[in-house]
């Protein structure tokens, strides 16, 4: 016999009887969502700029320091133009090495716990480019905002096969005496632009 | 057999330095109340979390037959591994397939209960941990103390030093930017030279046949998009049925683990990088038999967050390494006896009974009633130290005949103010190692309720 079929067997031969599944109970709901993600967002190393239109979004992110000194950026966001390299059309990720910065779109929002939903098919054709790039710039709709997970999996589309997630922040760590350090092996820093009126 | 109580008792000799990881360990339990408070329906979700684990436990092959036709549709590899030597053969076949001798691993406590690094080391595989907190642990050649924290038991001063002789940092430098820095310069170039990524798993869906990653370094990222083959290995209890039900654990699982609202990145996987591979290894190694437990079947509903070890006074006083044991903490001294009960007989004992860990676990495990039932399992294998079974033996006499226990009392009251210190307090007093005996009442309560009465 096959393992898989013994540890099938053992699963279904052990299991006891059905136990029904739980309805998932409906999450909190914020009554100021927009300020509840930016708390959140803001207190786990991000950044959140308004913006009220596309013009607007270019100039601002245009005088962001990071974007200003980039030698090497990385954009899936139309608006913004991307500089000494096309991650549209890198075959080998490695490629990507020496992006400073990544412009990327985002979904939606999350409220409760300030995580945007990135999904796969917006990150070009190596996805790396959105943990390897130095700094993150991610830009979204500001009217795209759910209050919690369970609003959020009603969204969610998930892509088959491919890859998608969410995104909270900077990359950080506090493996060291639990003092926290923003910039373990992705972004240094993550500004998200809301564009448009929530 | 390994002893709890004597490793114990190697942490505490460094006293300011147990006290500060008592310390440490609290602090994220304190930052755990904090996040729980802020999610009003925190108990209804728990409560939730816990029905659907019980339901994903009781059809548990079900699932996992779902899971792999809709993963093998999204052009993921699915393996069975029956145990430990068998997961790392899989995953060396897999490697050797692709002619691999560098690899890049993200956390994974499964590779660390199969003792996978060696086996593949052995082989000429370099197997490169990418937590900072394994990667410090790698460099030492000593297991992680803890499930999330890997290196919470050592000083920044420490790893300084580590790092000065393993990466030229600055001698004497401890800033955790600097060092920070420095792994991430050194962990870079292993990344961008791996030729595949290996992964553990939070969650594996069913209902999309994806795997679901969370890590705040982005490591598991790093790993899984710039080598074009990943592995992702997964224990059969991974399994939970769709993307609702991820919702319920993506809320609690930060929040238990770190107080964190969420984990940086929370990634999806279902399927390869373009041109890539994926794998996913589904082991057993011994949890179908927990499952056949009726007593103990519940903690296959483990999510890993190490809430209880964080909340444990017993695991902030005695650290990771007293415990012996992949998985210290609470539901370590669970697991540890269910696949060797003779060699870690003293884990349900490293317990109060104090109930902390039941009251954070996040999938409201009883822990501390399966610790107790566990020693009666110890009890009843007979495996009992023969002090403690003389002792046991003797008090059930005494407590079961009234005259016998009469007389025990009145003896114990007159004789012990009597005896010299140096006999009460001797070898065979383990409990009055580091407490004093009360002092002995002069009347029982017999006694004084006759007194009363009278």
């Amino acid at each position: 016999m096959s393992s898989r079929d013994s540890i099938l067997r053992d699963l279904r031969r052990n299991a006891p009887t059905l136990s029904p599944l739980p309805t998932v109970p409906a999450g909190v709901e914020y009554d100021d969502p927009q300020r509840q993600f930016e708390e959140v967002f803001t207190s786990v190393g991000g950044r959140c700029v308004h913006v009220p239109d596309a013009a607007a979004l270019k100039a601002q992110v245009a005088s962001l320091d990071v974007y200003a000194n980039a030698r090497t950026i990385a954009s899936l966001v139309d608006a913004i133009d991307s500089r000494n390299l096309d991650p549209a059309t890198i075959a080998d990720p490695h490629q990507l090495a020496d992006v400073d910065v990544a412009v990327l779109p985002a979904e939606f929002r999350v409220a409760e716990n300030g995580a945007v939903w990135i999904p796969g098919s917006a990150l070009g054709p190596n996805r790396a480019v959105f943990v390897i790039a130095q700094y993150l710039v991610i830009v979204l709709n500001a009217s795209e905002i759910v209050s919690n997970m369970h609003q959020a999996y009603e969204r969610v589309q998930i892509e088959r096969p491919g890859f998608g997630l969410f995104l909270s922040g900077p990359s950080k760590t506090a493996d060291i005496e639990q003092s926290l350090v923003i910039g373990a092996h992705g972004a240094r820093s993550c500004t998200l632009f809301l564009v448009g009126s929530p | 057999m390994s002893s709890h109580p004597e490793k114990a008792s190697a942490f505490l000799t460094d006293e300011p330095r147990a006290h500060w990881h008592d310390q440490s360990v609290w602090f994220v339990r304190v930052k755990r109340d904090r996040q729980a408070k802020m999610i009003p329906e925190w108990e209804q979700l728990r409560e939730t979390a816990a029905g659907i684990k019980s339901h994903t436990i009781s059809r548990m092959a079900e699932y996992l037959e779902e899971f792999e036709k809709n993963a093998t549709a999204n052009g993921i590899h699915v393996h069975w591994a029956r145990d430990a030597a068998e997961h790392n053969e899989i995953v060396y076949r897999i490697l050797a397939d692709h002619a691999v001798t560098r690899l890049v691993k993200s956390k994974s406590m499964l590779t660390e209960e199969c003792d996978m690094n060696p086996y593949l080391e052995e082989r000429g595989i370099e197997v490169v941990d990418t937590d900072l907190g394994e990667r410090i642990m790698q460099f030492l050649h000593q297991p992680p103390s803890h499930i999330v924290m890997p290196a919470i038991h050592l000083k920044r001063e420490e790893i300084g030093e580590l790092f000065h002789i393993k990466l030229g940092t600055t001698k004497g430098a401890s800033d955790p930017n600097y060092l920070t820095e420095a792994a991430r310069g050194h962990l870079r170039e292993k990344f961008l030279a791996a030729q595949a990524g290996l992964t553990g798993v939070n969650f594996a869906i069913a209902e999309t046949g994806g795997v679901v990653v969370c890590t705040n370094e982005g490591n598991a990222d790093m790993g899984t998009s710039l080598p074009p083959l990943h592995i992702a290995c997964m224990g059969v209890e991974k399994i939970i049925p769709g993307t609702h039900e991820l919702g319920v654990f993506l809320r609690l699982l930060a929040r238990s683990a770190t107080g964190q609202p969420v984990t940086t990145y929370t990634s999806h996987f279902h399927g390869p990088v373009r041109d890539g591979e994926m794998h996913v290894v589904i082991v057993d190694n011994g949890r179908s038999a927990i499952l056949n437990s009726k007593e103990h079947r519940r903690i296959l509903s483990c999510i890993r967050c190490a809430a209880c070890a964080n909340t444990c006074p017993v695991y902030r006083r005695s650290g990771g390494y007293s415990y012996d044991y992949t998985i210290p903490g609470p539901i370590g001294s669970l697991l540890a006896p269910l696949r060797d009960l003779r060699k870690y007989s003293t884990l349900p004992y490293a317990c109060s009974l104090c109930s902390s860990c039941t009251d954070v676990c996040p999938v409201k495990i009883d822990l501390h009633h399966e610790l107790y039932t566990m020693r009666q399992e110890v009890v009843k294998q007979g495996i009992l130290p023969l002090h403690k079974r003389i002792a046991m033996a003797a008090m059930r006499w005494v407590m079961s005949v009234p005259w016998a226990y009469r007389m025990a009392g009145k003896l114990m009251r007159w004789l012990v103010p009597r005896l010299p210190r140096a006999l009460v307090y001797s070898k065979l007093n383990t409990w009055g190692r580091q407490r004093e005996l009360p002092p002995m009442p002069k009347k029982s309560f017999r006694e004084l309720l006759k007194e009363e009465r009278s």
